[in-house]
């Protein structure tokens, strides 16, 4: 009861106009800076942190700069979804699950739904995540110090588990896509030894190794344009039959309840793996993708415009969002890059993260908390009312449409690394992923395991160390076991339908 | 089809050996330790620094080896069509397309971002697009000017000019 009165009184600080106009000028800016390719939360929040000391030192408080970056944070969530069903580049790494199922809905000229689902999606995941943040932070932030080393490998585990379901029928190309992402993580300098590895003929600009970015933008910017042009031999994409009125996106609002599922897949597993440190929204939006396929009636809709394939990561990445604030106010962890720029922010306007925040410093917590509610309605109603001008760029013929994706691919590569290197690999990149999209090799478990493998592969070192060299780690321990065992037999799974496959093919050639 | 298959799981397997070969290279601070020292455990240490990339290489060349095996017994999709890996419609796309992109990540070095991206857009809509004159020239210039504004101006994330730099030093005085 206690907790309710607090949020409420939270709530009514949220609300008041200052703390409003904040909320829904950090939403927009978080939006429009987050449907931006090459740039999400991370950045808007990092620019703008500067500006919140004038707001400090307007109101007083450190509540209002706080509401402010959190709006915007929220705002970039929303915005990830853009650019990854309108253009189908994942402007940051939190969208890219939402590419498989968004992108072909817009080729249908089915954008404007799967833009609705999206953000009514991210306002469910946003909603059920506030709440179970109210209500359970405390004791949820112990459960998250449990996850050491060897828990949070074998959840990574888990995740590339689910990725094997996301390549098709072709296993070898769907290993070997994963391994190839995951091996090209480990260019650049050994985080653990400090020693530079495979570094490409010696060529200096692989020391900063192959970053997330240069891989997505290449396979979903350059060579997914040159596969639909190449694909689409009359330029007609379908995309420009999209019809934008406000009576289809109400339309489009009530038939959201089909992508029940998948949202609340997104909204239950984003927030339990944004509250562990180190894991954030990425992971969380990923498995919940490959969760909601792995228990779908037709998980041959994935990947050709399910419904659910965009509501599940979307709530997902919300859902995350929250929880990683959870270890950062409870115990001082930081649970993504936003969130430890946030955690600056409260560490330079005096506060002190940690179990002790909510009893010491209420009247900064609450209110901060009553404006995650708000700000997720405010994000709701901005990006509804801004859709007619997403899908209005769907309307230019794909003769401009494209070069502009070309031209974003590359300012938006450069903008995130600013680096030359990095533009001209994206381009190479690009080239090769559209011969190997040619030739049927599934690029999006490469493009995923890019993500997770600098998360891996220290856990997985971390923890042999630690284990002496004694793989049984990851079975033994309470937490890990069960989950390793999980990842292992949804890993052997294929393995065991070709057997099963083969051994079924002799008995039906001798009936 | 077949033999584009085959071919490329061939060049994929060099390009795992390649890459299980760099794994294992020693460290430039000890150049005279043994090749593969560091695909292991090390005492006290743990697993080594070649450790992960070397056995997901040899995973992948592995793969690369059932991809080529599956093509040559026309197991997979791409083995079974019979048409060319790319048709001429499909190269006139690669090379316009993709040699306009290429071409455009060249300009950059020249022209800077604003002018190789009016360049760009130019030669899109003109060659590939058949757009008017007056709406390429429009969409060409208007592009630029955004992006400037936005990236420069608004997220002060300054991008090269190339030699076109002398003309942006007016507009930084104004704007930045």
């Amino acid at each position: 009861m206690d907790i309710v009165v607090a949020l409420m009184q939270g709530i009514a600080v949220a609300l008041e106009p200052m703390n409003l106009g904040l909320a829904i000028l950090g939403v927009v800016v978080g939006l429009f800076v987050g449907a931006m390719p090459g740039l999400g939360s991370v950045n808007g929040v990092a620019i703008l942190l500067p500006f919140t000391f004038v707001i400090q030192s307007m109101t007083g408080s450190p509540t209002s700069p706080m509401i402010f970056l959190a709006a915007i944070y929220y705002g970039a969530m929303y915005g990830g979804a853009i650019s990854s069903i309108t253009l189908g580049i994942p402007g940051a790494s939190t969208a890219v699950a939402t590419t498989f199922d968004g992108r072909p809905l817009a080729l249908k000229g089915q954008a404007d739904k799967a833009l609705v689902t999206a953000a009514v999606a991210s306002f469910a995941g946003g909603t059920i995540s506030n709440i179970l943040f109210t209500a359970f932070a405390p004791p949820l932030a112990s459960v998250a110090l449990k996850f050491g080393d060897p828990e949070i490998f074998a959840l990574m585990l888990l995740a590339f588990a689910t990725f094997i379901g996301l390549g098709g029928d072709d296993i070898p190309k769907t290993i070997f896509s994963i391994c190839l992402g995951l091996v090209l993580a480990t260019v650049g300098f050994d985080i653990v030894s400090g020693e530079p590895r495979l570094i490409f003929f010696e060529m200096t600009g692989f020391m900063n190794g192959i970053r997330f970015l240069v891989l997505a933008i290449g396979v979903y910017g350059i060579a997914e344009m040159l596969w639909t042009i190449h694909s689409t031999r009359s330029g007609d994409t379908g995309m420009a039959q999209v019809d934008v009125s406000a009576r289809r996106i109400w339309q489009n609002i009530k038939e959201f309840p089909e992508a029940w599922r998948g949202t609340l897949i997104g909204s239950a597993l984003g927030f339990f793996v944004g509250i562990l440190p180190a894991a954030g929204a990425t992971p969380g939006s990923l498995m919940s993708y490959g969760v909601a396929k792995m228990t779908s009636r037709k998980p041959e809709t994935y990947g050709k415009g399910s419904i659910d394939g965009v509501a599940a990561p979307e709530s997902a990445n919300n859902s995350a969002s929250t929880g990683a604030m959870l270890p950062m106010m409870t115990l001082g962890i930081p649970g993504s890059p936003t969130t430890a720029v946030l955690l600056a922010g409260m560490v330079i306007w005096g506060l002190q993260p940690g179990p002790l925040l909510f009893s010491e410093q209420p009247d900064f917590v609450w209110p901060l908390v009553g404006s995650f509610y708000i700000s997720n309605v405010i994000a709701l109603l901005v990006n509804l009312a801004f859709i007619p001008l997403f899908l209005w760029m769907l309307r230019m013929p794909f003769t401009i449409l494209a070069p502009i994706i070309f031209v974003l691919s590359l300012v938006g590569v450069y903008a995130a690394y600013q680096n030359m290197f990095d533009v001209g690999l994206m381009v190479m990149v690009g080239l090769a992923a559209f011969f190997l999209r040619v030739l049927d090799y599934p690029l999006a478990p490469a493009v995923l395991a890019i993500v997770l493998g600098p998360i891996a592969e220290p856990k997985l070192r971390q923890s042999l160390l630690f284990s002496d060299g004694d793989f049984t780690i990851f079975l033994t321990r309470p937490i890990a076991g069960p989950i390793t065992v999980i990842a292992l037999v949804l890993l052997l799974l294929p393995l065991f339908k070709l057997i099963r496959n083969k051994l079924r093919k002799p008995a039906a050639v001798a009936d | 089809m077949r033999t584009a298959e085959m071919t490329t799981a061939g060049l994929l397997a060099l390009f795992s050996l390649y890459l299980m070969w760099i794994s294992g290279a020693p460290p430039a601070w000890n150049p005279s330790a043994p090749r593969f020292a560091n695909i292991g455990m090390i005492e006290g240490e743990g697993p080594g620094s070649g450790f992960w990339p070397f056995w997901l290489s040899l995973v992948m060349f592995l793969c690369c080896l059932w991809i080529g095996w599956n093509g040559w017994r026309r197991k997979s999709g791409p083995s079974r069509q019979e048409g060319p890996f790319l048709d001429a419609h499909s190269w006139r796309t690669v090379i316009l397309v993709g040699g306009g992109v290429v071409g455009f990540w060249g300009l950059i070095y020249v022209l800077g971002f604003y002018g190789a991206i009016f360049v760009f857009m130019t030669y899109y809509m003109l060659v590939i697009g058949r757009h008017s004159l007056g709406l390429t020239l429009a969409i060409a210039t208007a592009l630029p000017v955004v992006s400037f504004f936005f990236f420069d101006v608004a997220m002060r994330i300054v991008l090269p000019k190339g030699y076109l730099e002398p003309l942006f030093i007016p507009l930084y005085a104004v704007f930045l």
